[in-house]
């Protein structure tokens, strides 16, 4: 068996969470097995049968309201217990990366993170990730009986595989011990796309010269429904929150457009949002290195190109809505 | 406060990443090693919590005898005593076991450890360590307040914070925000001179298990060259017709 673990907030499941379905729909078939779900305090677990789930096991637990690593791993690997889990797929948000080592343990299972395509065999098991903050893939072999694997954004993508799925309720033996780390609060803006979530980033370096014009940057980023994102310097000196930093030494993007303005390129900028598909880069420095990794761009004035574009792109929308 | 920093030692953030032997090594020819930038964060703190509250700090690598400079230069930061693991680092819950015979014997209450290691990326030897050591955990951390024995901690999550009580003994993942950039500590004349007769133990590796091994690397191909636009509306039909993401 197959097991997947789909995330969801408040209920709705995440695009990543289908992703991992997928995957692991593609694993299953390569091993002539199905594919199990674990959901927790999700609604409609249904909607996992689209992508090749054919069970569901569904988690309801108040106790499990607040993301809790320890206790999630627990769900997790009892549910992977319970169904003779062979593979055990998770995908690369946060709170997967957090759990991930936890589960790894508990299953006692190789575990590799970052991969990015179905395994290139299944006996030995092997399997593509990325290493070196995407400077390089490697290949690793797993030679446990259980493997873990966490999948990265948007390398995979969404796959249908139209399946009928039965759900059966699952109740885990949670451990108070796994509640000795509790939440206190959480401070989340719940109006704004989040980095790991937007499939389009806007991002902002030096270039802009200070954080009073960053209001060009978010009003892009509404046209465009992103998220806003910017280099390290800029979140060093307290122009954007810590929050936004994106690179090696911050948060990694693999969205599907990732624009870069008065950023410069530098390679611990790039380590972290090379994983994007497509790259388009605004500096008026045509020198500048980051014209040599991105797809497209413009050389001019951020000052005078970015306005123009949300303007143009505000009259795209309206044409193509 | 007994507190462990574990430390990896990894090529400076700007190397060419190569490989060599049919592209089953990577290629520390010409490459510069440092301490990992999650790992010198949590450093930083620590000696923070040496400062002002009297902690003792010791600092740990897995690794062969050339990572005994890094470990010097942890020491020439302010840690008080250093130990290597005499093997080679090459799975990570065969390190976690390695960190975790460390951690039991020494009784640390706080182990630092870093979000991911910059080279392999596997964000999972602090995780692994904690379960290895019935420890509590806290990843992706940004900050860490300790009064007696209680414990609050902020970690980032997907689009803001999330903050935690916890207790001891606890493992970090660190990351950048931890501490202040302005903060983090360059080795001065004296602490190098101090670090030279500071305690640097070698430890034999104990028996675990390896569960994974690196087959092989690939370098991604060369890109092509950028298409550039000669204005907004032409960026944007790019965009549109050609790469379709918007
Ligand atoms: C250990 C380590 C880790 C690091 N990690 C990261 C990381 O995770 N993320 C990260 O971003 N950096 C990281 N850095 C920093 C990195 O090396 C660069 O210093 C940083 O990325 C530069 O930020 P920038 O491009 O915004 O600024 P700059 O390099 O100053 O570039 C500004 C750019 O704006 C352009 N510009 C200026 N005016 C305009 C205008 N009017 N219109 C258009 N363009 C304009 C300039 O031509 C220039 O290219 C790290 C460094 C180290 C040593
Ligand atoms: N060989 C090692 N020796 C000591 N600590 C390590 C070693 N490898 C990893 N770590 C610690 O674990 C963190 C995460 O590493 P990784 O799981 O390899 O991404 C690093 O930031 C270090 O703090």
């Amino acid at each position: 068996m197959v097991i997947v673990y789909t995330e969801s907030e408040n209920g709705k499941f995440k695009k990543t969470a289908f992703e991992a379905v997928s995957y692991a729909k593609g694993i299953a078939d390569k091993l002539g097995t199905q594919v199990t779900a674990v959901a927790i305090n999700s609604n409609d677990v249904s909607s996992l049968g689209k992508y090749g789930a054919s069970k569901v096991l569904q988690v309801s637990n108040e106790q499990l309201n607040n993301f809790n690593a320890a206790a999630y791993a627990d769900v997790v690997s009892q549910a992977a217990k319970k169904e003779n889990a062979q593979v055990v797929i998770i995908s690369s948000s946060a709170n997967e990366k957090y759990m991930a080592p936890l589960l790894a343990v508990n299953l006692e299972a190789g575990y590799v993170g970052n991969v990015i395509s179905l395994p290139e065999s299944t006996e030995p098991f092997q399997v593509k990730s990325t290493v070196f903050s995407n400077k390089a893939f490697a290949v690793t072999q797993l030679n446990t009986p259980v493997k873990l694997i966490g999948l990265s954004k948007n390398a995979y993508g969404l796959h249908e595989n139209e399946t009928a799925v039965t759900t059966e309720a699952f109740s885990p033996q949670l451990s108070q011990d796994d509640f000795n780390t509790k939440v206190i609060s959480v401070d989340k803006s719940t109006d704004k796309v989040t980095i790991a979530d937007a499939d389009i980033v806007v991002s902002g370096g030096r270039g802009l010269k200070g954080p009073e014009n960053w209001g060009m940057i978010e009003e892009l980023a509404e046209v465009l429904g992103a998220a806003t994102a910017c280099s390290k310097p800029v979140s060093d000196m307290g122009w954007r929150p810590h929050s936004e930093h994106v690179g090696q030494t911050g948060k990694p993007v693999a969205s599907n457009l990732y624009i870069a303005i008065g950023i410069s390129g530098a390679i611990q900028h790039l380590a972290g949002v090379n994983a994007s598909k497509v790259k388009v880069v605004i500096n008026n420095d045509p020198e500048a290195p980051f014209f040599k990794a991105a797809d497209y761009g413009i050389v001019g004035d951020a000052f005078e190109v970015v306005p123009q574009l949300t303007e143009k792109l505000k009259a795209f929308k309206a044409q193509n809505a | 406060m007994k507190i462990l920093v574990c430390i990896s030692h990894v090529p400076d953030t700007t190397s060419k990443i190569n490989f060599t032997e049919e592209d089953t090594r990577f290629d520390t020819n010409g490459v510069q090693f440092v301490i990992n930038p999650n790992d010198e964060y949590g450093l930083t703190r620590a000696i923070w919590f040496k400062e002002k509250q009297g902690a003792t700090v010791h600092v740990i690598n897995v690794g062969g005898q050339e990572t005994e400079p890094t470990l010097r230069k942890a020491l020439a930061i302010g840690a008080d005593e250093a130990i290597r693991i005499n093997t080679k680092p090459t799975d990570s819950f065969y390190v976690a076991n390695q960190l975790a015979a460390v951690v039991k014997e020494g009784s640390y209450d706080l182990i630092i450890a870093g979000r991911e290691s910059i080279d392999y990326n596997g964000g999972a030897v602090p995780g692994m360590l904690a379960k290895l050591t019935e420890s509590n955990f806290v990843n992706t951390c940004i900050s860490i307040e300790v009064e007696g024995d209680k414990v609050i901690a902020t970690r980032e999550i997907d689009g803001g914070k999330e903050t935690l009580s916890t207790s001891f003994p606890l493992v970090l993942g660190a990351q950048k925000g931890l501490v202040q950039e302005a903060d983090l500590k360059i080795p001065n004349m004296r602490g190098i001179m101090q670090a030279r007769t500071k305690p640097l133990h070698v430890k034999e590796a104990v028996n675990a298990p390896q569960l994974t091994q690196i087959v092989n690397f690939e370098k991604p191909a060369p890109k092509g060259a950028v298409k550039l636009a000669g204005s907004v509306d032409e960026l944007i039909d790019l965009l549109h017709n050609e790469a379709k993401v918007i």
